[in-house]
């Protein structure tokens, strides 16, 4: 007999435990306690009493439930509002599926001669500088002679899609929690979650709720990863706005609205579009790992080198994302000190 | 000089910060004191039973010292701050009823602030800031660059239009602070410690500006400040705020030769009464005129410039004319008397 048995006989749940024996699968240490004949009748000693787990109390009393089942439960429980949720997710979320396969179309299906070009014209628009339109100009050519430059674009296309719904979202969100102290405590949980939980785990849930051939899943993984930089900053750039220029608004007689277009977003914008920066670095660091469930790009070359131990392989698309990451650093940095130099106080 | 018609009005106001401020009022109101208040229920008291009345076309100064509550009373006026209870009248009508449109009408055609610390817009132009209140009323940068530029003039910033306030000294920014509030052509204009920020040669240019301006516009213009030479100097009328309560209010020179509160005592005891004190407030009043006099002195002459007269002679007398007309008699022993601080004030040096 197992150690907690006088537990519950004490409780005089004898009778409960034995009614419903539970016949549950067997498992791998039940089956090798069985075999070495180590059976219910070895007295254990309190030293090496187990700690009361669901398992070991099992062990005393059938009714009791196993460990195994918290995790079967779970996934029954997933399963089964599994396609309710689809319903409603589903149509939600395609916009993305299009967005995301209509930019790896248009970059792919457009000669290099003119996305290496414009992408070369908007470095020069949101930088002013030449030093970094010749520097990425070196980069990109450099990939595309090594021949990875489909891989590349693939990349720079997602990054693009979920960066700009990451701010399209974030922002509002950053706004809204900036004016709500209520949200804000309801919030920061939550983006403590999803900046905390390793990449993988997101796309556990996402693997059983849209189907892996769909873009949208790499999309929805990379977004939850992402966006929580651009939400947190903006809500701090507008609550760091000074009181005193925000009381001189008031004392003016601005509007709501008034205040936040022409004095808070205008002085909030340096913390961000540090955020926007910080939203593009993450959004590259998951893209790789988004690899996993389909995402093209550079991140199948790593993932190919993983898997086929292909050393040369892995090791040049890794370093074709250092490549990516350093350009969409420098290129956000550059923007971000232009708007800093102008609004300085 | 004050027979003005009154165009704010401040009646029973009392504010209380904490978490239950009606239910401190109560016991404010049964004559529990600031420091029990704090004590017994955790709530502070930032104005008690504030009763005053602001002149169209003068000057109120209200002074204390940091903690008296009068930055809280000038955001009272235009309702950045919420009274605990009382009633703010502005051309007869209670502010506190206001609803938020009418509030905002108030913020933007009636009423302009200048601050501290300026708390001009960063990333706005000299020019866009003086034009603040315009655009924020709606107009468009050519509706408001005449405007905007004229007043910018007017305070010595020609030629900044287009500079960000970070390019210009704190003096300059606050004259765009001055300007913002002039182009809005609101007739009252609170001034929150508007020049306490300013070192004290620009702080007395400020001054000088103030004045001047303010004798061509006559606008209303409530006055923060800690600073006693800075009040008697610009005020037509004189509220002195401790701890919340109005210790003693009236004309200037009547405070200083009638102080009513050891406290303000105190205060007026380092200042340079020669400066401050007028002729007026000094001279006896009479019609009947002397013939032997040295010369005439006008009404609103300081002490001092009287005395630069005399050339130190003490048994002069002067003749003292307002608007032309001889008022009264200024012997130079009463204004020698008059130099020395009050008796009260005396005594108290003394005990020290």
């Amino acid at each position: 007999m197992a150690v907690y048995d006088s537990v519950f006989s004490g409780l005089g749940l004898s009778d409960w435990c034995d009614k419903t024996e539970q016949d549950g699968p067997m498992s791998m240490a039940d089956l090798m306690n069985q075999s070495s004949g180590a059976g219910d009748d070895a007295q254990t000693s309190i030293w090496d009493a187990p700690f009361p787990s669901m398992d070991a109390l099992n062990d005393a009393c059938g009714s009791f439930p196993q460990s195994r089942s918290l995790t079967k439960g779970l996934e029954e429980g997933f399963l089964g509002v599994k396609d309710s949720m689809s319903i409603v997710l589903d149509p939600i979320t395609q916009p993305l599926s299009w967005l995301l396969d209509g930019a790896l179309f248009t970059m792919l299906s457009t000669p290099w001669w003119i996305v290496i070009p414009m992408l070369l014209l908007v470095v020069r628009l949101v930088t002013q500088s030449w030093k970094l339109v010749a520097f990425v100009g070196v980069c990109l050519s450099g990939l595309a002679f090594i021949d990875h430059y489909d891989y590349a674009m693939q990349t720079l296309s997602i990054i693009f899609v979920c960066a700009f719904i990451c701010v399209l979202l974030g922002v509002p969100i950053g706004i809204a929690m900036s004016r709500s102290n209520t949200l804000q405590r309801a919030a920061i949980p939550v983006l403590d979650m999803l900046q905390t939980l390793p990449p993988f785990v997101y796309l556990i849930p996402l693997i059983f709720l849209f189907s892996v051939t769909e873009s949208k899943l790499y999309g929805i993984a990379i977004i939850l990863y992402a966006i929580v930089p651009v939400i947190r900053l903006t809500n701090l750039g507008i609550r760091l706005v000074d009181k005193d220029i925000i009381e001189a608004a008031d004392a003016f007689g601005m509007t709501d609205r008034q205040k936040l277009y022409k004095v808070q977003i205008p002085l909030a914008l340096p913390n961000i579009m540090a955020g926007v920066n910080q939203t593009i670095m993450m959004s590259l660091a998951m893209v790789v790992i988004a690899s996993l469930v389909s995402a093209p790009g550079l991140g199948v070359l790593v993932l190919r080198g993983i898997r086929n131990l292909e050393l040369g392989v892995g090791l040049v698309a890794g370093l074709g994302i250092v490549v990516l990451a350093v350009i969409l650093d420098r290129v956000t940095k550059a923007s971000l000190a232009r708007i800093d130099s102008s609004r300085k106080d | 000089m004050s027979n003005n018609p009154v165009r704010i009005s401040i009646r029973e106001l009392y504010k209380i910060f904490g978490a239950d401020p009606q239910g401190a009022l109560q016991h404010v109101k049964d004559g529990m004191g600031k420091v029990d208040l704090l004590d017994q229920h955790g709530h502070v008291l930032g104005l008690h039973d504030i009763n005053v009345d602001m002149r169209e076309g003068e000057i109120t100064v209200i002074m204390g010292l940091s903690g008296s509550g009068k930055s809280t009373l000038i955001r009272h006026l235009n309702r950045l701050i919420e009274p605990t209870s009382g009633r703010i009248e502005v051309d007869g009508e209670d502010v506190l009823h206001y609803t938020d449109h009418q509030l905002r009408d108030l913020r933007r055609q009636h009423m302009t602030m200048v601050f501290q610390k300026f708390a001009l817009l960063p990333h706005w132009t000299v020019l866009d800031n003086a034009g603040m209140a315009l655009a924020t009323r709606g107009f468009e940068r050519h509706e408001y660059e005449e405007e905007a530029t004229k007043w910018l003039a007017r305070v010595g910033l020609e030629g900044n239009e287009n500079q960000y306030p970070h390019e210009l000294s704190g003096g300059m920014q606050q004259r765009v602070g001055i300007a913002r509030a002039l182009t809005s052509n609101a007739p009252i204009m609170l001034m929150d410690e508007a020049f306490s920020a300013l070192d004290p040669l620009i702080r007395t240019d400020m001054q000088d500006l103030l004045i001047e301006l303010q004798q061509e516009l006559k606008k209303t213009v409530v006055f923060i400040t800690h600073d006693l030479d800075e009040a008697l100097k610009l005020a037509d009328h004189l509220v002195i705020l401790k701890e919340g309560s109005v210790v003693q209010q009236g004309e200037p020179q009547d405070i200083l030769m009638n102080p009513n509160d050891p406290y303000i005592i105190d205060f007026i005891s380092d200042i340079n009464r020669a400066r401050v004190l007028r002729v007026r407030s000094v001279m006896d009043e009479t019609q009947d005129i002397a013939t032997d006099c040295a010369g005439d002195v006008d009404a609103n002459d300081n002490l001092e410039s009287v005395i630069a007269r005399s050339g130190g002679e003490t048994s002069y007398r002067y003749r003292v004319m307002q608007d032309g007309e001889p008022v009264g008699m200024l012997s130079m022993k009463r204004l020698v008397r008059a130099l020395v601080p009050t008796d009260a004030s005396q005594e108290r040096n003394n005990a020290r």
